[in-house]
């Protein structure tokens, strides 16, 4: 049996340097060249493969012809954390999938493109927006995330006083604590953020609905609520030794990384991680960026039934990142300080069969248990719901997905909307930044039409 | 191997691309390079009496991010002493006793100016002169350039003083900044030109700045028309070749000059009726190895075509390029979208949709796929969807038979005439009846 190790943090510096943003985004040169490759397609294929409707061709015409101001309007009117989406979409799933370029030669990075113009944005402190005029309406909404800025920089641009509650320090939510620094640093996140907060709308943080302040006094106080609060933690694997020192939530693991505490040790480490979604792949290679000298992804099924993107899969692959298929934990051994020592784990087998999902079942192999000698092992099988909020503000719910009207994201009640990860699931919505955004620009004018808002207000 | 030789009014050449009257040709120097690199001949920056030269002196525009669409500039002749530039010219002649060694001269209108230059020129030893008579920027300011060589009468009696000088063939440069090329091209053949070299660099003003506000390029903040050429200007020199080419009271060799960039632009001009061409933007932008893609591309051309000499291209498309009046009314074309090479980028539908003839459909078919298809009984052939066409093969013209014979605009006046003509006799007939 192995030996158990003694592992260690990162300096700060080696820290920041692996945390670094991975792609360094387009020069200038290649930016025009890009951008001046792009056909410029009448009813473009793109712009329908973009939740949001971002108007590529027009926001990539304004970037080959020298207007940056514009091509960051166009993409951030029509998508208020079209920052961060240009550098955390699945843009081959979306609008790079749909270049028809893709038939003739390479379809344009459009990505970058995005990124390019929304970073001269946020470099040169431009203003995009303004609020409209006032129409003396009052909106909360609960949950600072991509869904909730959307839904209050769009009523606040229709003339709505808009107060967003926000749980943690900071707004942003997924962008600002959940996707690795080395895809999106936080700034970009917090840039929207801004860009909201400029518009007059009331961004509390800190403060969390149904505990600091009521979900009576919400509805109470506001023509309408909009919903936003997303999941919850990584809910308990129900199995033995989670509670042992060095078994971390992936969700908490990746927050760690992003708010400026300590580098957790895992310097020389060698750790499991059980799941095989894009935050099981985020664990994983942060893992491998905090220093762990080697990255198990350990997963039930096979690589066919992962719910990663095959681009964040090749993204770990390309870290070293190693995987375990047809691999399920039994126990999470530890030793008598209550550190973690090994994972125990159980060969899997297909059944043949296919579950009520479409992915095929698998069964234990018996007798065929072993031990993983590893330092840390990192949970990443899904999200808790927010069941007790749910409950509190008495909206229909299947299993904690809050059930909408796809179009007007309308929850049972009147007077609450839902838009983001909150209405997500059981068949339900995307679970993509850019989905959370297009719900909540949905809400907001299903709230502008209730209330014969005028129109929202035109870029500057 | 095809014979890349030329033979221009006399002037032999080891192939048709000549480095044409300009800054690539200022220098001894250059100019060896430049046969080094393969050039096979060079027209010697043009001497005159001595003047200054600005800084700065070139611009250019780009185009959709690409480099030097077209070139603007406000350098004039050479700004180095003749005698220099003679003892330059010797030398370089003496290394390079087969390359077309070919002299730029400008100088007042004067018949013992001319007399004095080309005498001075030819005792050097060179294989022929070029008058330039087109250059549009500062030597027109003061009566010499494109400013004779806008009155017929001044570029016939100037080459006619040369003429009457000359020992080698003269060619003559000629302006693009006039209504009709031809009208001086015939006066320079009846002054006894042995050749035209055409186009000079068209009047420009290549740009402002519009955050300066400041003419480009400017010096010291005040800026002047200059001569543009590149490959912006190709297809208007082509056509004035052509127009010369097609003129039979012309029917001197045509040296092309224009926005030459690649071996296919060469021939095109030569298809056109030059007999070689002379090239300087492409060796501005690129240097003077340019010319071995063209000197490769050009052979390798020949041969595909089982063509033994460059100069047999001269002049065979001229007899294509005709007058709008004897182009055939009932030929008929139309598009056709190949829907397996199509992108579905829509550029075609919305630019026959918005400027054109409303013809190309887009359509669901029952599976739910989109496609576009022309309704060819509207469609009158323009080609502009097979223009705006980003993909080879995706949009064919095609050629429709109408069953109808071949009408030209002129024969249909024709035969109005005609038939008016049977109606006056039958008219006059019945008059006379009455």
């Amino acid at each position: 049996m192995d030996h158990e190790r003694t592992t260690m943090r990162l300096t700060r510096e080696a820290f920041a340097a692996n945390f670094a943003e991975t792609e360094q985004g387009l020069t200038r040169r290649s930016a025009m060249e890009e951008s001046n490759r792009c056909l410029y397609c009448y009813d473009a294929p793109c712009i329908k493969a973009c939740p949001t409707g971002i108007n590529v061709p027009s926001f990539i015409k304004r970037i080959a012809t020298d207007n940056l101001k514009g091509a960051a309007a166009a993409i951030m009117d029509a998508n208020p954390v079209g920052a961060s989406c240009s550098r955390v979409c699945p843009t081959e799933e979306l609008c790079e999938g749909a270049c028809v370029l893709n038939d003739a030669s390479e379809p344009i990075r459009i990505g970058l493109l995005q990124r390019y113009a929304t970073d001269w944005a946020i470099n040169g402190g431009a203003t995009l927006f303004q609020a409209g005029v006032s129409n003396g309406r009052r909106t909360a909404v609960i949950g600072g995330g991509p869904a909730g800025l959307s839904a209050a920089r769009e009523l606040a641009r229709s003339g709505f006083a808009v107060t967003v509650f926000e749980a943690k320090p900071l707004a942003g939510g997924l962008d600002t604590y959940g996707i690795v620094s080395f895809r999106l640093p936080q700034h970009v996140s917090l840039w929207e953020v801004e860009q909201v907060r400029k518009l007059g709308v009331d961004i509390r943080t800190g403060v969390s609905v149904g505990s600091d302040i009521a979900v009576s006094e919400l509805i109470e106080q506001y023509d309408a609520v909009v919903l936003a609060v997303g999941m919850g933690q990584v809910p308990s694997l129900g199995i033995e030794g989670e509670a042992l020192e060095g078994v971390y939530d992936a969700i908490r693991f990746v927050e760690a990384t992003k708010t400026g505490e300590l580098p957790l040790p895992l310097k020389g480490a060698r750790v499991a991680v059980i799941g095989a979604g894009n935050t099981a792949i985020d664990a994983a290679t942060c893992s491998v960026r905090l220093g762990a000298d080697n990255v198990k992804m350990v997963y039930r099924r096979t690589k066919d039934e992962m719910t990663a993107y095959a681009f964040e899969y090749e993204f770990a692959k390309r870290d070293g990142v190693e995987f375990s298929w047809l691999t399920a934990p039994v126990r999470i051994v530890g030793n008598a300080d209550g550190k973690v020592t090994h994972l125990e784990c159980v060969r899997m087998a297909l059944t043949g069969d296919v579950g009520k999902d479409g992915r095929a079942l698998t069964m234990p192999v018996e007798g065929s248990e072993f031990l993983l000698p590893v330092d840390a092992v990192i949970l990443a099988i899904g999200q808790s719901r927010r069941l007790e909020l749910i409950e509190q503000l008495g909206i229909t719910h299947n299993r904690g997905v809050v059930i909408v009207d796809e179009e007007t994201r309308r929850t049972s009640h009147p007077m609450i909307y839902a838009a983001g990860d909150v209405a997500f699931g059981a068949g339900q919505g995307e679970a993509m930044v850019v989905s959370a955004a297009e719900q909540g620009k949905r809400a907001a004018r299903a709230i502008e039409r209730h209330f014969a808002a005028k129109p929202r207000s035109e870029a500057i | 191997m095809a014979d890349l030789r030329i033979n221009l009014a006399g002037i032999p050449a080891p192939n048709p691309f000549w480095l044409a009257s300009a800054p690539p040709t200022n220098t001894g120097y250059q100019v060896q390079r430049a046969f080094e690199a393969g050039w096979g001949g060079a027209v010697w920056k043009t001497l005159g009496d001595p003047i200054i030269n600005t800084s700065s002196r070139f611009a250019a525009v780009h185009f959709n991010g690409q480099r030097v669409a077209g070139f603007n500039n406000i350098e004039l002749i050479t700004d180095r002493p003749l005698e220099v530039n003679l003892k330059e010219i010797y030398e370089t002649k003496k290394r390079f006793p087969n390359h077309a060694l070919v002299v730029s001269l400008m100088v007042e209108p004067k018949r013992e100016k001319w007399h004095e230059i080309v005498k001075r020129v030819e005792a050097v030893g060179v294989d022929g002169l070029e008058l330039n008579f087109g250059c549009p920027h500062g030597m027109a300011e003061r009566g010499m350039g494109s400013a004779s060589g806008q009155q017929p009468d001044l570029v016939e009696k100037q080459t006619m003083w040369a003429k009457e000088a000359a020992q080698t063939p003269v060619i003559v440069k000629l302006t693009p900044n006039i209504t009709d090329i031809t009208v001086v091209a015939r006066h320079a053949v009846m002054g006894g030109a042995d050749a035209i070299s055409l186009i000079n660099t068209i009047n420009s003003l290549a740009g402002v700045d519009i955050h300066t506000w400041n003419t480009v390029p400017h010096v010291g903040g005040k800026g002047a028309h200059g001569g543009y050429c590149g490959p912006a200007v190709k297809p208007i020199a082509l056509s004035m070749v052509a127009e010369c080419a097609k003129d039979r009271a012309i029917g001197v060799p045509i040296s092309g000059i224009g926005g030459i960039s690649s071996w296919q632009d060469a021939v095109e001009f030569m298809l056109m009726g030059a007999s070689g061409v002379q090239i300087c933007t492409a060796a501005m932008h690129h240097g003077f190895r340019i010319v071995e893609e063209m000197i490769d591309g050009l052979n390798n051309y020949l041969d595909e075509k089982g063509i033994a000499s460059v100069m047999e291209l001269t002049g065979q498309a001229v007899s294509r390029y005709s007058t709008w009046g004897e182009l055939d009314l009932n030929y008929r074309v139309v598009a056709r979208i190949n829907d397996e090479t199509c992108i579905a980028c829509n550029k075609c539908h919305i630019a026959c949709e918005d400027t054109s003839h409303q013809c190309i459909d887009m359509l669901t078919d029952e599976g739910g796929r989109r496609y576009l298809k022309v309704r060819e009984e509207d469609c009158v052939g323009c080609n502009l969807c097979s223009i705006v066409c980003p993909v080879d093969g995706a949009i064919d013209m095609v050629e429709v038979s109408g069953g109808q014979a071949s009408m030209s605009w002129n024969e249909m006046q024709q035969a109005i005439v005609r038939a008016n003509a049977g109606d006056d006799t039958a008219s006059t007939t019945g008059k006379e009846a009455v």
